[in-house]
């Protein structure tokens, strides 16, 4: 995943930069929803090396045929300004906003950042009982059953559902799907 | 203006109005409504190339020779694929390429149909913006912003994919808005520096001791008045100057202040004095690894100032002190002004101790070689080609190559726009279809490719194009039998071993020009240099110069790979045993 650590070694680009930490950042995109929009987006993480740890991406203002893709990445601050820079370059992107820096800049700690999965749970007896009540102190809802499995739907920080998952694998963890994290400010701005 | 037209007249008119006279380009099936069109007109000059590439290369070589866009017009599938490399290396020089390619008809897409490639999905990594046209009416909005993208912010290629039905269809064409600059939703690049960074930019380098400018491509980008504005300052400050491959030409090489090119191949009065400053002004460059050599040693007790329209080329490599994102010409503008109207001055006493030291370095004579009265040095021919054709307008291209490095050292370049190379994708053949460009565009200038023996066989085609279209072109071939800089790499890296890079078989180069209708000339005695070079300028018709130099001749000085810039190799030193030894484990992987 990391290609920048991967060439560290190869490139004199790296050389000073191994020492620097990397940290994780969510960048909102606003875009021209047209054909290739997205392909342009991810080719540039593939293509330069970027790590992408979720992207979403849906249309937002219909009106004026405007997309925001969210995007949580990793990368020295070097390699997050390049990133937020190399976006800010594709032409039919409008507006790019590093939400983390902004929130520093806030004084606050992050973004508010909510993703919604759907997760399927198979088993009976006590698994299936624990399976339940472990989803009810997680404010997960069943949105579908029958007398072997549950499908719950969570939503909260990623963190919280990376854990709820792993409380689930051993009560019948079947299938997971996550829609990535969406993310905006806090407090009345807008982007 | 608008008008019910054809999408194919669309394309014509357009090109029209954006005040294009020279297309390059080739025919097929996906664009023969488009050369229908060309052959009923006036006013638009096709110049047929002998393969895609070649046109791509050769609007390369039109762009950087005049200042306008390069436009190429290719068919659909082959044609699309053979442009890659020119379009590649157009993005990674920043030059204004317009491409338009034809595309199977928009029913039969996605179905592989005849020719059909997927030309936006291959194309978007190597350009700056592309566009497919799905409906008719899209089409005039998308060629004016095409060429809008292309040259404003930091030019670069773009390609408009036009499927067949499309340019059959009709519909309503509408001329170029005023100000593109102004109607864009969300393409707008920055030209005005910020005032106050270009306040505090002048007030670091009147404090400074040893300052230095490296200035880049984005000086010619932005146009001749910023080479003028770049001369001024110069005069102003007395400030040293050194330039990358890319913007040689932008201050004069017989200009005083300048140290020759920096970087990998530079002299060693550029690099030293680059290592040593304590003030450094980037000037639309981009901290190319072949300049930076160990960026942990990168000149390590500069202030760096960072002028440049684009801003993911700050701090992509080497993190700068003070960015000022703009036009090149718009910040020298106000940095100018600003030096000339308040009582700023550069620190006299210091400027006399760095130029006594710059003038110790270059008294080290870094690009001396060791004459030979029997056999050419390749140093030598290009100092007497320099010498027989720097009175004339002239244009130089060049392949990829030792000849190419030792071009940007021996040849001095006086204006911009005059010097066409490939550096940064390093395109073995480039230099003739780029040549053929220039000459189309300055029909009355002497328009020399400098070449290798390997690179000029990668276009050689195109000599059938210089033929044709009447343009005297001049090929000037180091001719040292070896792919000469693969081969000085095995002899730094790989122990002497020379695999692959000795070329057997290469043709009669003298029979070749004939064979395209061109002159031949071969040369391998340095008395006949001379007199063979004037004939090659007297002749009018494109010329193939075959001229024998030594074989074994390395490029120095050279920053050896993960090096430092005060670790250079220089040719006095450069003895087969420091060569062998140049490169530690560690730069053996690095490029
Ligand atoms: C075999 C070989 C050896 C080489 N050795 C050397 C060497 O020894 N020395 C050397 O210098 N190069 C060398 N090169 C070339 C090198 O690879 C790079 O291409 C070159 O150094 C880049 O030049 P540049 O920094 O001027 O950038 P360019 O590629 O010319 O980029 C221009 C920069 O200016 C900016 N810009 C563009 N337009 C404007 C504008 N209007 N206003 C403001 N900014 C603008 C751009 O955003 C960009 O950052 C070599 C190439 C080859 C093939
Ligand atoms: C298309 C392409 N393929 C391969 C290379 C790698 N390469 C760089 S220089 C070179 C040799 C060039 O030989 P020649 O043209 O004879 O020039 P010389 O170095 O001998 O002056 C090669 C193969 C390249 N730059 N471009
Ligand atoms: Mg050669």
């Amino acid at each position: 995943m990391n290609a920048q650590n991967n060439t560290s070694a190869l490139s004199a680009y790296f050389l000073a930069e191994v020492s620097d930490k990397t940290e994780t950042h969510t960048l909102s995109v606003l875009v021209d929803n047209e054909p290739g929009v997205l392909a342009r987006v991810i080719g540039l993480f593939s293509g330069r090396g970027y790590n992408i740890d979720s992207l979403t991406v849906s249309e937002t203002e219909h009106e004026k045929h405007l997309s925001r893709i969210t995007i949580v990445t990793t990368g020295t601050p070097m390699v997050i300004e390049q990133i937020r820079h190399q976006l800010d370059r594709l032409v039919p992107v409008h507006k790019v906003t590093d939400l983390t820096v902004e929130s520093q800049r806030n004084n606050q700690d992050k973004p508010l950042e909510r993703e919604l999965a759907l997760v399927k749970v198979v088993g009976s007896g006590d698994k299936r009982l624990e399976a339940l009540r472990l989803s009810d102190a997680f404010r997960a809802t069943v949105i579908d059953a029958t007398t072997e499995h549950f499908v719950f739907e969570i939503t909260g920080r990623s963190s919280k559902i990376e854990q709820f998952i792993s409380i689930m694998k051993p009560l019948g963890l079947v299938e997971v799907s996550r829609t990535g994290v969406a993310a905006v400010q806090r407090g009345p701005e807008g982007l | 203006m608008t008008r019910e037209m054809t999408g194919a007249e669309m394309v014509i008119q357009a090109l029209k109005d954006q005040g294009v006279e020279t297309i390059f380009g080739y025919p097929g099936g996906a664009v023969l409504p488009i050369y229908d069109e060309i052959i009923q007109q006036e006013g638009l000059e096709h110049i047929l190339v002998r393969h895609e590439q070649g046109a791509g290369h050769a609007a390369e070589g039109y762009a950087r020779a005049t200042g306008k866009p390069g436009v190429v017009l290719v068919t659909s599938g082959p044609g699309a694929t053979n442009m890659v490399t020119a379009l590649t290396d157009a993005l990674l020089d920043s030059i204004p390429l317009v491409c338009i390619t034809g595309q199977v008809p928009t029913h039969l897409i996605g179905s592989d149909a005849f020719q059909e490639c997927d030309t936006v999905g291959i194309t978007r990594p190597c350009t700056k913006h592309n566009w497919l046209v799905r409906d008719v009416d899209d089409l005039p909005r998308i060629l004016h912003e095409a060429f809008y993208v292309a040259t404003s912010g930091r030019p670069g290629p773009v390609v408009v994919d036009i499927p067949k039905d499309v340019q059959f269809a009709k519909g309503t064409y509408q001329g170029p808005t005023s100000n593109p600059s102004v109607s864009h939703k969300s393409y707008r690049p920055q030209l005005k520096g910020d005032a106050q960074a270009i306040r505090i930019a002048a007030e670091l380098m009147a404090k400074a001791k040893k300052p230095i400018l490296y200035t880049g491509g984005g000086v010619i980008n932005s146009g001749p008045q910023a080479s003028q504005l770049l001369r001024e300052l110069v005069s102003l400050t007395n400030f040293p100057i050194t330039s990358t491959l890319m913007g040689l030409g932008a201050y004069p090489a017989s200009g005083a202040n300048w140290l020759g090119m920096l970087g990998m191949h530079g002299t060693y009065e550029a690099n030293m004095a680059m290592h040593d400053c304590d003030v450094m002004v980037c000037v639309g460059a981009r901290f190319d690894d072949r300049i930076t050599g160990r960026i942990d040693a990168f000149a390590p007790n500069a202030t760096k100032i960072h002028i440049d329209i684009d801003p993911s080329s700050i701090n992509k490599n080497v993190k700068v002190d003070l960015p000022i994102i703009g036009d090149v010409g718009h910040v020298l503008e106000d940095l100018v002004r600003i030096w000339r109207t308040s009582s700023l001055k550069a620190d006299a006493t210091a400027m006399k101790a760095w130029w006594e030291q710059i003038n110790a370095w270059r008294a080290r004579n870094c690009l001396a070689y060791a004459p030979n009265a029997d056999i050419i040095m390749p140093q030598y021919a290009l100092q007497r080609l320099y010498e027989k054709t720097k009175d004339r307008k002239t244009y130089i291209s060049t392949e990829v190559g030792q000849h190419q490095m030792w071009a940007a050292q021996f040849y001095g370049f006086e204006e911009p726009n005059r010097w066409l190379t490939s550096g940064g994708l390093g395109t073995m053949g480039y230099g003739l279809p780029a040549i053929i460009g220039a000459q189309v565009a300055h029909r009355d200038a002497l328009c020399i490719d400098i070449a290798g023996d390997a690179s000029i066989l990668m276009n050689i085609q195109e000599m059938s194009t210089a033929v044709q279209f009447g343009l005297p072109v001049k090929v000037f071939i180091l001719n040292n039998q070896y792919m000469g800089m693969v081969r000085q790499w095995q002899q730094l890296l790989h122990g002497n071993r020379l695999s692959h890079s000795y070329t057997e078989s290469l043709p009669d180069f003298v029979k070749l020009a004939e064979a395209y209708g061109g002159v031949g000339f071969r040369v391998d005695k340095p008395q006949d240099l001379d007199g063979a070079i004037d004939e090659m300028i007297a002749i009018d018709r494109p010329v193939i110069f075959d001229c024998r130099v030594a074989n074994l001749a390395n490029c120095f000085p050279m920053i050896p790979s993960g090096k430092a810039h005060n670790e250079m190799l220089l040719p006095d030193e450069a003895n087969d045993e420091a060569v062998a030894n140049a490169i530690g484990a560690a730069g053996k992987a690095l490029v």
